[in-house]
């Protein structure tokens, strides 16, 4: 008791109080205040004004109404392709999560490993594809993957086959193109947890006669494992809500929820649908998050 | 007037949101489409009248209707098509015209103006800017080289015939559709002799499963690339806007390909479209805004517009400045004949876009 009183305190302590504004201003600014405005939406009913749709606190007559339109989120369960766009999206961000951990995880232990003198030097050309616009990366993998692009050409011109493979606007070149610009969200939390490992303990295993490949398998990945959760949550978090791969790479039976989004929000003008469905992915976003959230603070304890 | 990738578009949507600049007496800020005016226009407009023009580009009606919708969007001057406009006009998105403001609108074709009174009764709010079809562009030798002579050119069985598609298909001659399915679907539903404007759910579908059962013999669903893929030959049919298509039939010729780019528009019908000038309620100059209409009304500036963009203008002064070659063809000005068989589209209450939204994405995805 006396020991969270303490606690207590300190954490009003002035001085503190400053440190946790910063944050809590940030989370209310950008976090808060959008969820509290999308969710006021997706509990309204579409209509032809300015905003296009009905308000749900109505003052008049000395009574303040009120009224709340669930309406929005039955209809998502009336329709199978909302629950398709949400098992499509769910499916490449984890497709893309794996691929990103199987190349990252090799990326960051030899980084990790480089002497130091090269490390800089790798994590700068981790880091420097992303100084150019993402928009940008994006359409150069258009042009790779295209029917007569570089990969078809080159091939083609190999003479290894006789008609260009269809790449773009598929499933694949999704998934790759979200591999490519999530990488580095991958590495790094990587990185910073693997530099941070105690050789000693790699001695110790190796003196006790644990073979390398079982010193990874009982030391290195276990302790590794903050950073693999923190770079999963990186890459898988974004990609589900991915709107502009999907846009320029993906096919017409790519399906994500991003892409439906839109088409409520532009082409039926149905904010609050649109919006329900971002509710809704906010709240399958959420599962992970609050995992991620445990381990980071069962972590911290330890 | 190029619609690509609506990408670029969300991000200039959410500029657009956050745009509320103070205004200046000295300036006009327009939103337009992309592509879509000439080049020396606004410079022009600055010489005459001193008012300094800030010119932003959008790629489709989508883009523009979030950004009126949401409101303060800080423009002066925006573009929209005449199925937009009127359902933005219920929502009290635009300010009234004044009339007195704009005495060049004496220039505008009265027949045309007759056409728009069911769009906005009086010009109350808008005036027209440009107008065109949804129709065919195809590419001439390789087609015949495929179908024959007697190649259906002239109807959307060049899209939609399963078996005249099928055969495009093994001639390794890819086919184009517009990724909109207000258009494609209307188009479908005039191909089956329904009326391309139906909200029966019914009509709606049948023309989303005539679309589904050649989806094998699309090669893709885009609202813009088709132009220089019909260009360079590598795709050879597509349902596409005819300002585009004529600007692919340009860059054809310009390369010295051993092909031409031709456009038609379907004898079962295709949309006519206007797009309309029109002042937010909001604008923060909408003096200005009544000068730039208003000079976008002389005859001279709109004839060079449309000798640059090649759509037709709604301006029967300008006809005397413009090229006899544009003028007088019967693709961008169709004759009394053709333009009885098109059909405006209109706006649709939500439930009936959703039936359509719906019905293309099953027409895409499968789903």
């Amino acid at each position: 008791m006396s020991n969270n009183l303490v606690r207590l305190r300190r954490l009003f302590k002035p001085r503190r109080g400053w440190v946790i504004a910063v944050p809590l201003l940030w989370l209310t600014l950008f976090f808060l205040l959008p969820f509290g405005i999308v969710l006021k939406i997706s509990l309204s009913e579409a209509a032809i004004s300015i905003p296009p749709y009905s308000a749900i606190l109505d003052y008049g007559h000395e009574t303040l109404n009120i009224v709340l339109t669930f309406s929005n989120y039955l209809f998502l369960t009336t329709d199978t392709l909302y629950i398709a766009a949400y098992w499509g999206s769910v499916k490449i961000a984890l497709l893309a999560t794996v691929l990103c951990l199987l190349l990252g995880y090799p990326m960051a232990y030899a980084m990790a490993r480089a002497p130091m003198r090269w490390q800089l030097v790798l994590l700068l050309l981790v880091m420097l594809p992303s100084w150019t616009s993402f928009l940008i990366r994006v359409y150069a993998w258009m042009g790779i993957l295209s029917n007569n692009g570089l990969i078809n050409n080159s091939l083609i011109w190999l003479g290894w086959i006789d008609s260009p493979i269809r790449m773009l606007n598929t499933n694949f070149a999704v998934i790759l193109g979200i591999v490519y610009a999530y990488l580095p969200f991958m590495v790094l939390p990587l990185y910073a947890n693997l530099t941070r490992l105690d050789g000693s303990l790699l001695e110790a295993a190796s003196d006790l006669g644990s073979s390398k490949l079982n010193t990874f398998f009982k030391v290195t990945l276990p302790l590794s494992m903050g950073g693999i959760v923190a770079g999963s949550m990186l890459v898988f978090i974004p990609a589900v809500g991915e709107y502009v791969i999907p846009e320029l790479l993906g096919g017409p039976n790519t399906v994500m929820i991003g892409k439906v989004l839109w088409e409520e929000f532009f082409h039926n003008r149905d904010w609050p649908v649109a919006s329900a469905l971002a509710m809704v992915m906010l709240a399958i976003l959420i599962i992970p998050i609050a995992l991620f959230h445990r381990y980071q603070s069962r972590e911290l304890k330890e | 007037m190029s619609r690509q990738s609506k990408l670029s578009l969300a991000v200039a949507a959410a500029s657009v949101a956050l745009m509320t600049g103070a205004a200046h007496a000295d300036e006009v800020r327009v939103y337009n489409w992309s592509d879509y005016i000439a080049p020396d226009t606004l410079e022009k407009f600055t010489e005459q009248t001193g008012i300094r023009v800030i010119y932003d580009v959008y790629d489709s009606n989508e883009v523009l209707d979030a950004a009126m919708l949401s409101g303060r969007s800080g423009y002066d001057v925006v573009v929209p098509s005449n199925h937009y406009l009127t359902r933005q006009v219920s929502a009290g998105v635009y300010q009234e015209l004044d009339h007195d403001k704009l005495p060049n609108m004496a220039n505008l074709n009265p027949e045309l103006m007759d056409d728009l009174e069911s769009i906005d009764p009086g010009s109350r709010h808008s005036i027209p800017y440009m107008w065109g079809t949804n129709g065919i562009g195809y590419n001439v030798e390789r087609v015949e080289a495929i179908l024959g002579e007697d190649a259906p050119v002239d109807s959307w069985a060049l899209i939609f015939d399963p078996e005249v598609t099928a055969a495009l298909n093994e001639g390794g001659c890819g086919i184009a559709v517009l990724d909109t399915g207000d258009d494609m679907l209307s188009a479908g539903m005039a191909y089956l002799g329904l009326s391309p404007l139906s909200s029966e759910s019914a009509d709606i579908e049948a023309a989303g499963d005539l679309i589904a059962a050649v989806r094998d013999n699309i090669t893709y669903f885009h609202s813009s690339r088709y132009i220089s893929d019909l260009a360079n030959g590598d795709i050879c049919v597509a349902a596409g806007y005819s300002g585009d298509i004529f600007q692919a039939a340009d860059r054809a010729e310009e390369a010295g390909h051993d092909f031409s780019i031709a456009y038609s528009i379907p004898k079962e019908g295709a949309a006519l479209w206007f797009d309309m000038m029109a002042i937010p309620a909001d604008a923060p100059n909408p003096d200005n805004a009544h000068a730039f209409i208003n000079f976008i009304l002389e005859p001279e500036i709109a004839a060079a517009i449309t000798e640059y963009v090649v759509y037709a203008n709604p301006n029967v002064a300008a006809n005397e400045f413009l090229d006899p070659d544009i003028l007088n063809d019967t693709s961008i000005y169709p004759d009394q004949e053709v333009m009885d068989n098109l059909f405006v589209q209109e706006e649709k209450p939500l439930a009936v876009q959703r039936v359509r939204t719906r019905t293309w994405n099953r027409v895409k995805s499968g789903i």
